[in-house]
């Protein structure tokens, strides 16, 4: 084993055991909030801390675990605009002008999607958010300039109601 | 809010540690206490300014799956095929947009192959068309909420 390369020792198709699957279904509402929250989750599973710290720090290293993190409420926060803009640009232009997209810091999500021609010509997703009109309509404008005459055609589709948010829920 | 719970936020977003004692290492950081920053998230997360703090999970990496999904609803049939579509427990999200595609959700399976079976339910629950769209590739999540 070397500790080095931590990706390798877990693999990129990561296969959870029994205990990974007890830690996600354990922590998928939250970490405890206790001073030795590790030690909480191994009393709950029967293991050690230590047992749950390894397996923790694995599933981070594998990308199971994007990181522990808070998640605030970007309504609460003033960001009360979220807008999803999906463009048209060319397939084999997608990954650079992806990345070129993803690294605009008001951008928190950035995928390559399928078309549905002729209904859905937009291939490109990114969800861009802002506290007014303005300063979304700014971001919007920035990523035109970005795309330039790269982009074919795009859409901004704001939401108007949330009919239903809950967090990733696997069977328990 | 205060200079501390801001600080708390945009830092706790970025991560947090796994060690024994993760909530004193945050702390150290913060310049508070361990006992400190566990009553503050306690606070943070009972009047909703966060709505959760933990692991965030990519279900992808672990075998399981997850796509966005969309649907044309008229207005009057709206209300009833929300209830419906938010019926199915491997719907996570869903929201309102405004556009002809009015509706978007957000789907997670365990396993690959029920994504599409899933769909299948939904289309024949409610009588209407789901466009899948799932990723294809993946350039950036990172929601980052500066306060």
């Amino acid at each position: 084993m070397n500790n080095a390369h931590p990706e390798r020792q877990c693999g990129h198709a990561f296969q959870p055991s029994e205990l990974d699957r007890k830690l996600i279904v354990a922590t998928q509402e939250g970490l405890p909030l206790t001073a030795r929250p590790y030690l909480e989750l191994a009393e709950q599973l029967n293991v050690t801390e230590a047992d749950v710290i390894e397996r923790m720090q694995c599933m981070q290293d594998a990308g199971v675990i994007r990181r522990i993190a808070v998640v605030p409420d970007h309504y609460k926060l003033g960001y009360t605009l979220n807008g999803m803009t999906v463009w048209d640009v060319p397939d084999e232009m997608i990954s650079t002008l992806g990345q070129r997209l993803g690294s605009l810091d008001f951008v928190s999500h950035c995928y390559h999607r399928p078309r549905h021609l002729p209904d859905w010509p937009h291939n490109l997703f990114a969800m861009v958010h802002g506290r007014t009109q303005e300063e979304v309509d700014n971001h919007i404008e920035a990523i035109v300039a970005l795309l330039g005459e790269h982009n074919r055609g795009h859409d901004v589709l704001f939401s108007k109601r949330i009919l239903k948010k809950t967090g990733l829920r696997i069977r328990k | 809010m205060d200079e501390i719970n801001r600080k708390i936020i945009n830092q706790l977003q970025r991560g947090f540690p796994i060690c024994e004692r993760p909530y004193e290492e945050a702390a150290k950081t913060l310049d508070i206490t361990e006992s400190d920053l566990i009553s503050r998230i306690e606070s943070l997360l009972e009047d909703k300014t966060l709505t959760r703090f933990g692991p965030m999970y990519q279900i992808e990496k672990a075998g399981g799956a997850f796509t966005l999904a969309a649907m044309t609803i008229p207005e009057s049939e709206f209300d009833k095929v929300a209830e419906q579509v938010n019926a199915f427990p491997e719907i996570a999200h869903n929201y309102e947009r405004a556009h002809k595609l009015n509706m978007w959700f957000v789907l997670g399976t365990e396993n690959p192959n029920e994504i599409a079976s899933t769909i299948k339910r939904i289309e024949d629950k409610t009588g209407y068309k789901v466009y899948n769209m799932p990723k294809l590739e993946e350039f950036y999540v990172g929601l980052y909420f500066p306060v």
